[in-house]
This record gives C-alpha cells, sequence and structure tokens, in this order.
C-alpha cells in the first residue's frame, strides 16, 4: 500500500471518538485534509490538537470512526503496516526531538541508516543536500545542545523530510521562537510543501503565522470542528467563537477563567467550610 | 480496614508491576535474535556499560579481596587452619560475593545510567521521534542495552573475583605469610567445578535482573524530570532487593 491516493483527500477521518479517562476530547470529529496542501489545525490549548496528530499516525487509537492515510486504515494496521505507513510520513515534534547523543549530521542519516543499505557517499550527499534546504549545512558536525531552538527544529524538519515523505506533520511549530527563526520556518513549510509536493499538516495555535502559510484551516473546539475554510475566510468569520479565537480576544465562549466556585465564597471561605 | 486495604493494593500494584515487566522481558527475548544481528549496536553497549562500571568494581572487588583476607586469617588462625585462607576466599567470592557485589555495584552504575538515560529520551520525546521514523525503540534503543549489560556482567564478574583473590593473597601470601603453594594448591582442591559453574550461573541471572531493571525503568518512567529521578532511584532498589532474593533462591536450589 502507499500514500499515493488520488488527487482528493489524502487524510480523512469521520466520526472519530477519543476519551480519555472521563473527559471526551473528540465526540465525533470530522475532517478531510487535502493532497498538496497546507492545511492548519487550530484551536484554543487542550483542544486535543496534539492528540490529533498522534490519531493521524497512529500512535493512538480512537475509541470509534475512522482515520484514513492514503490506503491505509489506520486504527486496525499491525505494528509492521503502521511502520510502512510511517515511512511515508515525516512529522516534526514541538522542541525537535533530536537525538542528542548524535551530531546533526548523524541525526539527519538516522533515517536513512536505518531504513536503507546506501553507501556513505551516497547517504552524506543526501544528508548535506537537506541540510543546505534549511540553512544548516555547516553546522553539520555539531550536537543539538550547542544549537538555538530554532536551529533544532530546523536539523528536525531537514531530519523529517530526509526520507522524502507524502505528508510532512508539524506540532506546534511556531511556539519559543524569536521573530527570526519564526519567519524561516514559515517560509520553509510553505517551500518545502510547494517543492517537494508534500502534503503538509500544522497544528498549532498562531493564527498570524498561520495566514502565512495555511491553504486551508480547521478550528477546533469542544471535540469537533467548528469551522473551516479558507484561512481569510475565518478571518472574516461571524461566529462568536471563531472570533474570538481568530481575534484573540478575551471575552467569548471560551471562557478565561477555569470553572470554579463564585469568586466571594471561595476568598471568604464561606458556603463549604475549610477545604 | 484501611491497612489491611492498603496492604492489598500494594501487593496487587508489586504483582501487576512484576507482571508487566515479565511481558517486557518477553518481548525482549523476542527481539534478541534481531537485534544481536545488529550486533556493532550491542558491542558498543558492551563498551558503554562494561567501561562504565569497570574502575568502580576492580577497586571494590580489591578491597573485598583484602577484608576476607584479614577476617579469614583471623578467623582461620583460631583454628590453627590459615593455610585454608586460599580456598575458602575463593569459595565466598566465586560462589557469592562476587556475582552479588558486582550486580549491586553495577546497579548503581550503569543502572542508573541506563535508567536515567532511557527516562530521559522518552521525557524528551526521542523514543516517539524514532516511532515516527518507523523505528522501533525497544530494538534500536532498549534491546542493545539490555543485550549489552547481560554480557558485560559475567566478565565484570569475572574480574571482580579475580581481584578480589589477588587482594586475599596480599594479606595472606605477601603479609601475613601463609605460603603460596598451599594458598594455591588449596584453592585448587577445594574449588570444584560446581561452584564455579555456580557462580558463571548467577553471574548470568544478575545480568539478565539488573539490566532489565534498569531498562524497564526507563522505558516505564513518567516523561518528567521527577519521573526520571524516581526511575533512577527504584533501579537501584529494585535490582538490591531482587539480586539478594534471588542469590538466596539459587543457592537454595543448588545446595
Amino acid at each position: 500500500m502507499t500514500l499515493a491516493a488520488p488527487e482528493g483527500n489524502l487524510i480523512e477521518l469521520r466520526g472519530v471518538r477519543f476519551r480519555r479517562g472521563n473527559f471526551r476530547v473528540f465526540d465525533g470529529l470530522d475532517m478531510a485534509i487535502p493532497k498538496g496542501k497546507v492545511t492548519a489545525v487550530m484551536g484554543p490549548s487542550g483542544t486535543g490538537k496534539t492528540t490529533l496528530l498522534r490519531l493521524i499516525t497512529g500512535q493512538l487509537k480512537p475509541d470509534a470512526g475512522s482515520v484514513r492515510v492514503g490506503e491505509y486504515e489506520v486504527p486496525s494496521l499491525s505494528l509492521s503496516r503502521l511502520y510502512e505507513m510511517r515511512r511515508q510520513m515525516g512529522m516534526l515534534f514541538q522542541n525537535g526531538a533530536l537525538l542528542t547523543d548524535f551530531s546533526v549530521f548523524e541525526n539527519v542519516a538516522f533515517p536513512l541508516r536505518e531504513h536503507t543499505r546506501l553507501p556513505d557517499r551516497l547517504i552524506r550527499h543526501i544528508v548535506l543536500t537537506k541540510l543546505h534546504a534549511v540553512g544548516l549545512r555547516g553546522a553539520a558536525e555539531l550536537f543539538p545542545g550547542e544549537l538555538s531552538g530554532g536551529m533544532n527544529r530546523r536539523v528536525a524538519l531537514a531530519r523529517a523530510i530526509v526520507m522524502d515523505p507524502d505528508i510532512l506533520i508539524y506540532d506546534e511549530p511556531f511556539v519559543g521562537l524569536d521573530p527570526i527563526s519564526m519567519g524561516v520556518i514559515v517560509r520553509l513549510i510553505r517551500r518545502l510543501n510547494d517543492a517537494l509536493g508534500l502534503t503538509s499538516v500544522v497544528v498549532s495555535h498562531d493564527v498570524r503565522e498561520l495566514e502565512l502559510v495555511a491553504d486551508h484551516s480547521f478550528l477546533l473546539a469542544e471535540g469537533r470542528v467548528v469551522a473551516s475554510g479558507a484561512h481569510r475566510e475565518l478571518m472574516d468569520e461571524d461566529s462568536p467563537l471563531v472570533r474570538q479565537f481568530m481575534h484573540g480576544e478575551a471575552d467569548g465562549p471560551v471562557a478565561y477563567h477555569f470553572p470554579a466556585k463564585d469568586y466571594g465564597d471561595d476568598l471568604f471561605d464561606r458556603g463549604q467550610g475549610p477545604r | 480496614m484501611g491497612l489491611i486495604r492498603e496492604i492489598g493494593a500494594t501487593l496487587v500494584a508489586f504483582l501487576r508491576a512484576l507482571g508487566s515487566m515479565a511481558i517486557f522481558l518477553g518481548r525482549l527475548i523476542i527481539y534478541a535474535p534481531a537485534g544481536l544481528l545488529r550486533f556493532r549496536l550491542v558491542v558498543q553497549q558492551v563498551h558503554n556499560t562494561g567501561s562504565l562500571s569497570l574502575a568502580i568494581i576492580m577497586l571494590s572487588g580489591f578491597f573485598v579481596g583484602l577484608v576476607l583476607g584479614l577476617q579469614g586469617f583471623d578467623l582461620l588462625r583460631r583454628f590453627n587452619s590459615e593455610n585454608v585462607l586460599g580456598g575458602a576466599v575463593a569459595l565466598g567470592l566465586i560462589k557469592e560475593l562476587g556475582p552479588v557485589v558486582t550486580a549491586l555495584l553495577f546497579a548503581g552504575r550503569a543502572g542508573t545510567a541506563l535508567a536515567s538515560e532511557i527516562g530521559l529520551m522518552k521525557a524528551t520525546d526521542q523514543l516517539s521521534a524514532m516511532e515516527m521514523m518507523a523505528v522501533d525503540p525497544m530494538k534500536r534503543v532498549v534491546l542493545p542495552r539490555f543485550l549489552g549489560g547481560v554480557i558485560a556482567m559475567p566478565f565484570l564478574v569475572a574480574i571482580f573475583t579475580a581481584i578480589g583473590i589477588f587482594g586475599a593473597w596480599m594479606i595472606g601470601v605477601a603479609w601475613m605469610g601463609v605460603d603460596p603453594g598451599v594458598f594455591w594448591s588449596q584453592m585448587q582442591s577445594l574449588v570444584s567445578m560446581d561452584d564455579v559453574r555456580e557462580g558463571i550461573f548467577k553471574s548470568i541471572v544478575f545480568g539478565v535482573a539488573a539490566s532489565l531493571v534498569a531498562v524497564y525503568e526507563g522505558y516505564t518512567a513518567w516523561p518528567t524530570a521527577e519521573g526520571v529521578g524516581r526511575a533512577t532511584t527504584r533501579t537501584v532498589v529494585i535490582t538490591a532487593v531482587s539480586v539478594l532474593i534471588l542469590d538466596y533462591m539459587i543457592t537454595a536450589a543448588l545446595l
């Protein structure tokens, strides 16, 4: 099986339910991610964005519903099929997740050494090309600890594309970056997607950066997709929740305060007695 | 009532941990042939764990030997039989002290390093990243470290025992004046091949136990700073207790 599905939707989630303990993370989630595009998945913290990625990559299984990636029906895959599918995916972790006792070069070479029997000369060629693409060819001999957070993430990006995947997944790629690194990553996401013919999924809550890069956006809240469409359209949407999120307003359906009892009662310890 | 319930809960938790550790060991054994094919990774880990523990094991072995020599000499002299010093020390080291003390030192030095390394890799998403690169961390990270420890342990035990005997020789022969010929010949006649086999068997069992506890604790650690810290502590405590219990069981079974 391959990911080379016909044009249309490369990733499809239908009626996905997932609960963690008593908390319903997803309750009938539907989502279709088109091939060849950059798709953004947004949502307030705690709406299960990372959980969604783990469902797509098969690290978690939904309680009900279907998760289809290319021709793979993810929840029912055997471990070897799952690994076969993942070989066609790249994922960028929030902190890069580089192997700390390998050099930058060996980190990028890692998937090649694990999955192929290419000669060293060819591996060197491929690795340096990918590092060059993220502008870090000169850092090949350094170790992850010697790099800044933004550079770590770029190395991880080079590693994620070294096997020439069809799908590239970004988990919060903009968190904790300075404006320059941020711009670099934004441009890289766009450029890699178009140059390598990828399908990119970007999970983030940075509305402004996504505006620069996303072709299509989903907004998650309360276990469902509450809005979807071109990013521009979402910015202009009128529903209160979408407005609150897209424009970062404190007041709206998503309460600023975590549910609590009455403020005065709590301060003066009335009603419930000492806790 | 509360006390009984708590004891019961502790017991159930203990049995559950034991069971999941057994399943973990089962997976490692199933993967082991594939792991041995990638021998370079295993050799690297033998080198790693071995060189981590070698210095401390040599030093400890030497001093354990010195103490055994002194105490043994003092005790045997009361029965006018200081001539059997060599045999007595060798038996004690080969059958008991060598495997047990080496395993305890191994847990403190290499075991903690393994547990915290794997735990930290988990906490920093390195294991998840491997899974996403279609590389099974059980095979790539856990298995070579486990096999490395299992292979290194008998050699470390042998080194510990040999140096311990040398330490006892220094006390008995070089200092207290036991005849060297008698020292060695007593050792030769007293120590049978069965004793050596018992020591080797113990060193293998303890090697499996110490390495298993270390990689298991690291792999199942909570992915936080506190979790990794707790995993390292648990590695030492669980290894020490289980090695001593296993030692008793093996000794009783073989006697």
